[in-house]
């Protein structure tokens, strides 16, 4: 009888990334990209796209003809593992040329007083060392902030009674808000065209603003609702058996609670409307000097840029573009800051 | 023994306090107000367009000339979005055939492939994507996706013109159906992405582990329990991708050349949508033609709002059945 020896067993751990597997997409990786210049040197793909298009075809060939060996299991898996890698990579690869493109073209518009004056006295056409964006970039400020003003109260109203009032239409609320979300921003700026702007003001940028509370609206009611679900009921519980009224609750528990989820809300809904063109080219128009006068036409970023490409001019355009790199890094410091403040709000852990 | 009249649950009455009264009221009016709205877009349009509805009926929607005739009369202006709604339908359906591979494989390879740091660079990414205004898609469409595609496009014509809807007689490519769609399927493949990163994250984790018991690859899993798992979700997404494919103006005014005529072939430079056409005639409208605009807009509000609520509830249905 052979006596039982205990061998001691390392626990396999399938699903962590070895060595091996490691070496191997490295393998893969470097193959395809061998292939890929081969294939760019010999055929008449070029550039950029070129090696991209030959590296997507190449990489996932050369999974399946490596794994073929182990069975149509194992192939099919490699096959589809390179296929969905590439295809993914290549969704972002228009993004990075849009930042480039952007860049490159738009810091040719800026000069030392780009960003401090305004067209007023410059013609489209002039050279690129007179004129500026400051009457695009305060129109558009001046709108978001009217807007903002008016659409976050409402937005948090209609989360409000949807998630702590529960009231009888709270479910028709919240589904036409949702679907509200994807009225066109044309639509949205064609109505308060044949609305305010006809029989009220013109245009102006008290039309504009309301345009964008329309676009506004969806978005942050959309997203108080969520974060106002993510208050714990004991919170409520407690107030309510302290004796606190509904409405002091709310005031005085509730809303401070996500005060920073409400601000990434109001983040999120000016994001949206930020860049909107459609709906201003119907309501606020297009005005040359900084201008706060809420009654008359007003200039912004996106309307700016459309213009100017509008023209035809070369240096037109070349300002389409400067006006376009103020308005992406301006819709960037709205993005980043709306994820920090939500990254705040999770590490509280509500 | 207590008799059946004392187990019933005890009348409970609320009496709120003034304070909750007042509250509840305003808070219901504000909430209700997104509702006003919504009446009111669809009834404005409606007030201001009936009249051309009136006057050419459901010639509006399939006619395809759009001329306003002698300003001075109205009788002489024909006006019809056919064209138009056709090059709405053609550009956003483009847009979701190209879109939607690139939306799953990005979402698989977040949820199920990516390494970790890779998952938060990419998904902050393409949210960012998601937030990048459509005039600076359009700029960038036509600066550097235009020649692109008018280059391509005649590669792909001289090959294979023997298709009907490839083969461009004219040979002018360029500002095509084509460009536009492709533009739109960028714009739209942040929002399919994140729909279907959230289903296929939903996926049950034992049903995948227990795929992976039974000795089948990561794609075996993924084919069997993600894919199917998340379908309804990915139909939802991709309707709420194409509502907005079909309500983008600037990015379509700026890459589709505006021709009055239904044209399916989508590498030629000729089309338009109806959201880049009440851009376009709205300057210079008579009033005649504005009405014209308010009834084109009211047929945009009523096709994306079905897109959209018909996208709401399959959302909603796949979240529920996760």
């Amino acid at each position: 009888m052979t006596a039982v020896v205990a061998v001691p067993v390392a626990p396999t751990r399938p699903w962590q990334r070895r060595r091996a597997a490691l070496a191997r997409n490295g393998a893969l990786v470097a193959g395809a990209a061998v292939m890929s210049w081969l294939v760019n040197a010999r055929t008449d793909l070029s550039g950029f796209l070129g090696h991209w298009l030959a590296f997507s075809l190449a990489m996932p060939v050369l999974a399946l003809l490596s794994s073929v060996r182990s069975g149509r299991n194992v192939a099919t898996d490699s096959f589809s593992a390179a296929l969905v890698t590439v295809a993914s990579l290549a969704a972002a690869v228009p993004l990075f040329s849009i930042a480039r493109t952007v860049w490159q073209n738009g810091s040719k518009a800026f000069y030392s007083s780009y960003l401090t004056t305004d067209m007023r006295i410059t013609s489209s056409s002039d050279p690129l060392n007179m004129g500026g964006v400051l009457h695009a970039v305060s129109g558009t400020l001046v709108m978001v902030a009217l807007a903002t003003i008016i659409s976050v109260p409402l937005g948090v109203m209609s989360a409000l009674y949807i998630v702590e009032m529960k009231g009888r239409f709270a479910g028709v609320v919240r589904f036409l808000t949702q679907a509200m979300s994807g009225v066109p921003s044309i639509v949205a700026g064609l109505f308060v065209y044949a609305t305010v702007v006809i029989f009220f003001t013109g245009f102006s940028a008290w039309a504009g603003a309301l345009a964008y509370v329309i676009l506004m609206l969806p978005t942050v009611s959309r997203t108080s609702e969520e974060v106002l679900r993510l208050v714990p009921d004991e919170l409520r519980a407690a107030s309510y058996a302290l004796g606190a009224s509904q409405a002091r609750t709310t005031f005085r528990v509730v809303l401070p609670t996500i005060a920073s989820g409400l601000l990434t809300a109001a983040i999120l809904g000016i994001a949206r409307v930020a860049g909107e063109t459609a709906p201003l080219i119907l309501t606020a128009s297009y005005f040359v000097a900084t201008s706060t006068n809420l009654n008359e036409p007003m200039a912004s970023l996106p309307i700016y840029i459309f213009s100017n490409l509008g023209l035809g001019d070369s240096n037109a355009i070349t300002r389409a573009w400067g006006g376009s790199l103020v308005l992406l890094v301006l819709v960037l410091v709205l993005f980043v800051s709306a994820r920090v403040l939500s990254a705040r709000l999770r590490r509280k852990r509500l | 023994m207590s008799t059946a009249e004392s187990l019933e649950p005890r009348h409970i009455t609320v009496r709120r306090p003034v304070v909750d009264r007042v509250f509840r009221t305003v808070i219901s009016s504000g909430a209700l107000l997104s509702l006003v709205v919504l009446a009111l877009i669809a009834g404005f349009l409606l007030y201001r367009g009936l009249e051309i509805f009136r006057d050419f009926g459901f010639g509006f929607i399939t006619g395809e000339k759009w001329d306003i005739g002698n300003p001075e009369d109205t009788s002489t202006a024909v006006l019809g979005i056919g064209a138009m709604l056709v090059g709405s339908v053609l550009t956003a359906f483009i847009a979701v055939v190209i879109a939607l591979p690139f939306a799953m494989a990005a979402a698989l390879f977040i949820e199920y492939y990516s390494p970790r740091r890779l998952r938060t660079v990419l998904t902050s990414v393409l949210d960012f994507a998601a937030a990048i205004p459509s005039v600076i898609y359009g700029i960038w469409g036509y600066a550097v996706l235009l020649p692109l595609v008018e280059s391509w496009s005649k590669g792909i014509e001289r090959n294979l013109d023997f298709i009907p809807f490839i083969d461009v007689p004219s040979e002018i490519f360029g500002r095509s159906p084509f460009l536009a769609g492709l533009l739109l399927s960028l714009m739209i493949l942040p929002i399919i992405t994140s729909v279907a990163r959230e289903v296929y994250g939903q996926a049950p984790r034992d049903l995948v582990d227990a795929s992976y018991a039974l000795g089948s690859t990561k794609w075996g899993a993924i084919r069997n329990v993600v894919l199917p798992f998340g379908r309804s979700g990915l139909v939802g997404g991709t309707m709420l991708g194409l509502g907005r494919a079909l309500g983008e103006t600037v990015a379509v005014y700026l890459t589709l050349n505006l021709v009055f005529d239904v044209n399916f072939r989508i590498l030629a430079s000729a089309g338009g949508n109806v959201a880049s056409l009440i851009a376009t005639k709205f300057g210079e409208a008579t009033p005649y033609e504005l009405k014209g605009l308010m009834a084109a807009g009211l047929v945009l509000f009523a096709v994306t709002l079905a897109v959209n609520l018909l996208a709401t509830v399959v959302v909603n249905r796949s979240r529920r059945v996760a």
